[in-house]
């Protein structure tokens, strides 16, 4: 059941948030052993969230998520549950605060169902770098979610809960969206709070909703975004209602393909299908001109370079001294040195080095400034381009959900974020909504695709409105059930 | 053969500004208190948690800026300082790197005998405090064979600003004067306590010597750990004559971090860290820069108080007070301020100067009322000096008079007017009185008659205690003469 | 040394990691080609570009100065590695 229609059927108190918050458990029950998106099932707090959601909806208030179970990427503070960040040096935090993007979707009614699985401090695209769980992609459980926040996409996908907080610093929240049949929505750098989102790059991370529908990840948005004075890179910048302002088609539109972006290198039936994605958004009414984005190419070398940089600092108060793990030494230095070592996986401590490297003296300008100038262009580019488009396409990810331990080169890794990563160095709104199925060589089930649409900065009722519009003339999204138990009603 | 050296100084202050909450988020800003009782996510460098700086904060650093002539550069930044220690929550400091907010001006200041100096500012900047460590297991607390520590962090976060002078000061003396000179203003400007005991000013020097005469500089040693104005002192003196003796005995002076030993008298080489500090500074990404306002910065300057200079060459220059007397009201600036509003309409700052330091301030002091808030208005005092200054009252009625002034109120004209206490000059009443005392004296006349010349200020005594001290005393002396030697 | 190559063992020390041998010998292979792709930024003629530290312009976002709710201590400490009374407690410090 999709989160808009829950949340009018317990705010017309035909069903309650009780009811939807047990049957949404027992779901987790039936199906999280094989999926497991969750680390931590949050029972309690689910419960008695319920009874205050129902108290309220018989006081007479209205609640625009009233009774929708969340689940929340376990990056993310919940006062009183345990947030972890997918890593040993967090394993045992209880986080004495709540993020302002949960805050905000409880205040509306939403149910928070679990804590989700997702890769180390959300570094990865497959949540294989989880240091704490593993997570299956419910299409095909032999396959990855994507991620990082694949346990929120797993989750949505199986039935878990009705939508997924997400962070996507270089496509974190498309792709697995993507690999899981769903909407993942990132808004622009800044309308969401990220007060209390455990940071990896400061100035790329972006909270958004993965959804079974752009209606529902339109809800969510809505509910999450604008001005949190706790976050001084939070935009004080009136925010328009997305939810009903969902198109039906796209007349008069110009939408941008990108000429670097040739289908063609991700095989024959992705580019047919994105081809048809591209057709499709024509016959919406929608004008399709050729655009260039020279520096794209770039995104990943200068995202490798910022995001680490900022991640290596960011990451530096896990220190053994105030919270987390701690593993002894004779001194304070010996004690870092050792937390740290245990504390963090191989890709965190990857980035780490190479974020430090970036930024030590004698390369900062080499790598760190000169990413910075790249950022600038590519941005440029953008806008360049949206001179001549009011939104650009292209796919969200380089290849349907892949099986587990197939990209065990970190750089085969990186490339999965190919085509998110140079919207998160511009700060645009993006998403990925279904656009179709592929069944990959030597995969018996067939798997979901992605169709990355991006907008100009702050244009996310444009882009959620023409979302919409695809989503309801293709429908993709319904033609296969996941694989795991019966898909809820 | 010993070369003349010439020493050269620069100091970095560090000055915890007085704002009712922290730098980047909203815990009291607050000396003291039960450890750990003053923090938050932010302060605590929690996972998730942003720091989103404090508007009062860099006001107070812009008007300070100001108040020495500073530059307000149109756009300045956070950055981030990378290191690890156990009482930075964050293992980074937010601090400003290339663009701090003010940059250049020139702090004024003056030797005990009065002469003006001055010494340039590079820039001020702003950034967040550390906690706090307390080394246990040592027995003395010091941090050298402690066997563990424990961390506070109600200061972590406390907004700090960095002022940091260029090379221009010459001597241990000229330091010192630069500091109280520094932290007078920083008082009347009211942006810090400025108090070395409870760390709220911290300063370390940067000190060489080269060849008098010469323009190069030598190669320095930065002196930490002093914790007062006079181990900056002995500090710098005592660093200044290290490295005198080294280059003169034909050594060359090392660069390092040398910490004053108090107890001792002497710096010594601090450990330094193996490997060379490498603080990876970065624009912090969860701040947005700063472009400070003109309209702020002219309404700022328009409203900056007095400055402690200012005052300093108007009082010893024209008003013509003394070192001393200008440097005690300037570091009472409430009387400074009372004084000023005296002299404003009494044209008369000596004698001003004379009630308010003198009588006042020991009235003051006896009775726990600040001058400003007695009875006595500026006004009310004002007429009183006008009174002795013409000469209608004399010094000791004016005395009484103040202290029924500070009792009461009330203009001292109005209880001169009442009372009589007017100052008898007229000749033949103050002939009348000393006609009494003598009269009423005769074997002392006697004595004076036969030598004893000093009787004679009893008698005055006596005819101005007749007067009720109304006469004029200079009068009641030459008629008392006049009469014995007839 | 190349703009390729990383010292890992500095760049270990900075970021207080220890290190397996193993560790250093994979992470300097794996960096090493990362730096590699990197290096095509060098391409890019980036000398009047600005340097973007923040894609959406933003300028003098401030709190007032205004007090708010601390955290209780015993939260704060509870969730300590190590604490002793109200402190928390660490190793012994080397003096640097």
């Amino acid at each position: 059941m999709n989160a808009a229609e829950i949340a009018r059927d317990v705010s017309a108190r035909r069903v309650s948030a009780a009811e939807v918050t047990a049957a949404t458990l027992a779901r987790v029950q039936a199906v999280d052993g094989d999926v497991g998106a969750y680390l931590t099932l949050l029972g309690e707090i689910a419960r008695s969230s319920a009874a205050r959601v129902d108290e309220r909806i018989a006081a007479g208030e209205h609640l625009a998520l009233a009774g929708v179970p969340i689940a929340l990427k376990d990056n993310m503070c919940l006062e009183g549950a345990r947030t972890t960040c997918a890593s040993k040096i967090l394993e045992h935090w209880i986080a004495p605060y709540t993020a302002t993007a949960v805050a905000r979707l409880l205040e509306a009614g939403a149910i928070p169902i679990g804590k989700a699985n997702c890769d180390e401090f959300a570094m990865g695209s497959s949540c294989e770098n989880s240091a704490l769980g593993v997570t299956r992609n419910p299409y095909d459980l032999a396959r990855v979610p994507g991620g990082s926040s694949g346990g929120s996409a797993a989750a949505v996908a199986a039935g878990e809960a009705a939508i997924g907080l997400g962070s996507d610093t270089g496509g974190s929240i498309r792709e697995p969206a993507a690999f899981c049949n769903l909407v993942g929505f990132k808004p622009t750098y800044g309308r969401v709070s990220r007060y209390g989102l455990i940071a990896f790059a400061s100035s790329l991370d972006q909270i958004g909703p993965l959804a079974r529908s752009v209606e529902d990840a339109a809800l969510a948005y809505d509910i999450m975004a604008g001005y949190d004075p706790m976050d001084a890179t939070s935009l004080d910048r009136p925010v328009e209602r997305t939810a009903d302002s969902l198109r039906a088609d796209l007349a008069g539109l110009r939408v941008g393909i990108v000429r670097e972006f040739d289908t063609k290198a991700l095989g024959e039936r992705s580019d047919a299908l994105y081809r048809e994605a591209y057709r499709d958004l024509e016959r919406l009414g929608a004008e399709l001109v050729d655009v260039s984005l020279p520096t794209a190419d770039y995104g990943l070398a200068t995202y490798y370079l910022i995001a680490p940089a900022e991640c290596s600092s960011n990451l530096a108060r896990f220190d053994g001294v105030r919270y987390g793990l701690r593993v002894e030494g004779a001194d304070v230095r010996a004690m870092y040195d050792n937390t740290r070592a245990a504390g963090f996986g191989p890709e965190v401590k990857r980035r780490i080095l190479i974020g430090t490297h970036a930024l030590s003296s004698g390369y900062y300008d080499a790598y760190y400034v000169r990413a910075q100038k790249a950022r600038t262009l590519i941005a440029r580019d953008f806008e360049r381009a949206f001179a001549q488009c009011d939104l650009i396409a292209c796919p969200a990810a380089s290849c349907p959900a892949f099986v587990f331990a197939a990209k065990s080169d970190p750089y085969s890794m990186y490339l999965m974020d190919y085509y998110t990563i140079p919207m998160s160095l511009a700060g645009l709104p993006a998403l990925s909504v279904p656009c179709g199925w592929t069944v990959p060589e030597g995969g018996n089930l067939p798997l979901p695709i992605g169709l990355q649409l991006c907008a100009p900065l702050f244009g996310e009722k444009l882009l959620l409105g023409a979302a919409a519009a695809y989503e309801r003339a293709t429908n993709h999204a319904l033609a296969h059930p996941a694989q795991i138990g019966t898909v809820p009603a | 053969m010993n070369r003349a050296w010439e020493p050269v100084i620069g100091i970095e202050c560090h000055v915890e500004l007085k704002t009712a909450t922290k730098m980047f988020c909203g815990c009291r800003n607050e000396f003291g208190g039960e450890p750990n009782t003053k923090t938050c996510p932010v302060c605590l460098g929690m996972p998730g948690a942003l720091p989103v700086p404090n508007a009062k904060a860099i006001e107070q650093i812009v008007r300070t800026g100001l108040a020495f002539g500073a530059e307000i550069p149109a756009f300045s930044k956070f950055d981030r300082k990378n290191y690890f220690y156990p009482d930075m929550p964050k293992d980074y400091q937010i601090s400003q790197y290339d663009m701090p907010l003010t940059v250049g001006g020139i702090v004024k200041y003056w030797l005990e005998d009065g002469t003006m100096k001055q010494c340039r500012l590079t820039r001020i900047h702003l950034e967040e405090d550390t906690g706090k460590s307390t080394h246990a297991g040592s027995g003395d607390g010091r941090i050298a064979g402690s066997s563990y520590s424990l961390l506070d962090f109600n200061r972590a976060g406390v907004p700090l600003m960095e002022c940091v002078s260029e090379p221009e000061l010459h001597s241990a003396r000229d330091a010192v004067a630069y500091l109280e000179s520094l932290r007078r203003t920083l008082l009347a400007l009211e942006v810090s306590d400025v108090k070395m005991e409870e760390g709220s000013l911290r300063c370390d020097a940067n000190v060489s010597v080269r060849v008098a005469g010469t323009t190069e500089l030598g190669t320095k040693s930065e002196i930490k750990n002093m914790n007062s104005f006079r181990s900056v002192e002995r500090a710098i003196a005592s660093e200044i004559a290290r490295q005198i003796e080294v280059l003169d005995s034909g050594g060359r002076v090392v660069q390092e971090t040398r910490g004053w030993d108090e107890l001792h008298g002497v710096t010594h080489p601090m450990r330094s860290k193996e490997e060379a500090h490498d603080y990876r500074y970065f624009p912090d990404p969860d701040l947005v820069p700063l472009a400070i306002a003109r309209n702020d910065v002219e309404r700022w300057k328009e409203k900056l108080p007095t400055l402690p200079c200012e005052r300093f060459e108007r009082y010893t220059g024209e008003y013509g007070l003394s070192v001393n007397a200008a440097a005690q009201l300037i570091d009472n600036i409430p009387l400074a301020r009372y004084f000023d509003e005296v002299v404003a309409r009494s044209e008369n700052p000596q004698q001003s100067s004379n009630f308010v330091l003198g009588e006042l301030s020991r009235l003051a002091n006896e009775t726990g009322v600040a001058v400003g808030d007695s009875n006595v208005t500026v006004e009310h005092l004002a007429e009183l000096v006008a009174l002795v200054q013409s000469k209608r009252i004399n010094s000791k009625i004016a005395k009484e008079l103040l202290a029924r002034m500070w009792e009461g109120g009330g203009s001292p004209n109005a209880i001169v007017e009442r009372e009589g206490l007017a100052q008898t000059s007229d000749p033949s009443a103050v002939e009348r009185f000393v006609d009494e005392v003598l009269a009423a004296n005769a074997a002392v006349v006697a004595d004076y008659k036969a030598g004893k010349t000093n009787v004679l200020g009893f008698l005055v005594g006596q005819v101005m205690k007749a007067s009720r001290g109304k006469a004029d005393p200079a009068l009641a002396n030459e008629l008392v003469k006049k009469k014995l030697s007839s | 040394m190349t703009p390729d190559t990383i010292d890992i063992r500095y760049v270990a020390t900075l970021a207080r990691i220890a290190l397996s041998d193993d560790e250093i010998e994979r992470f300097s292979k794996e960096l090493g080609e990362l730096l590699g792709h990197v290096r095509a930024l060098q391409e890019l003629d980036t000398a009047s570009v600005p340097a973007t530290a923040q894609v959406v312009e933003s300028r003098n976002v401030l709190r007032e100065d205004v007090e708010r709710p601390c955290l209780d201590r015993e939260v704060v400490l509870d969730g300590a590695p190590q604490r002793q009374g109200g402190f928390f407690r660490v190793p012994r410090i080397i003096a640097e």
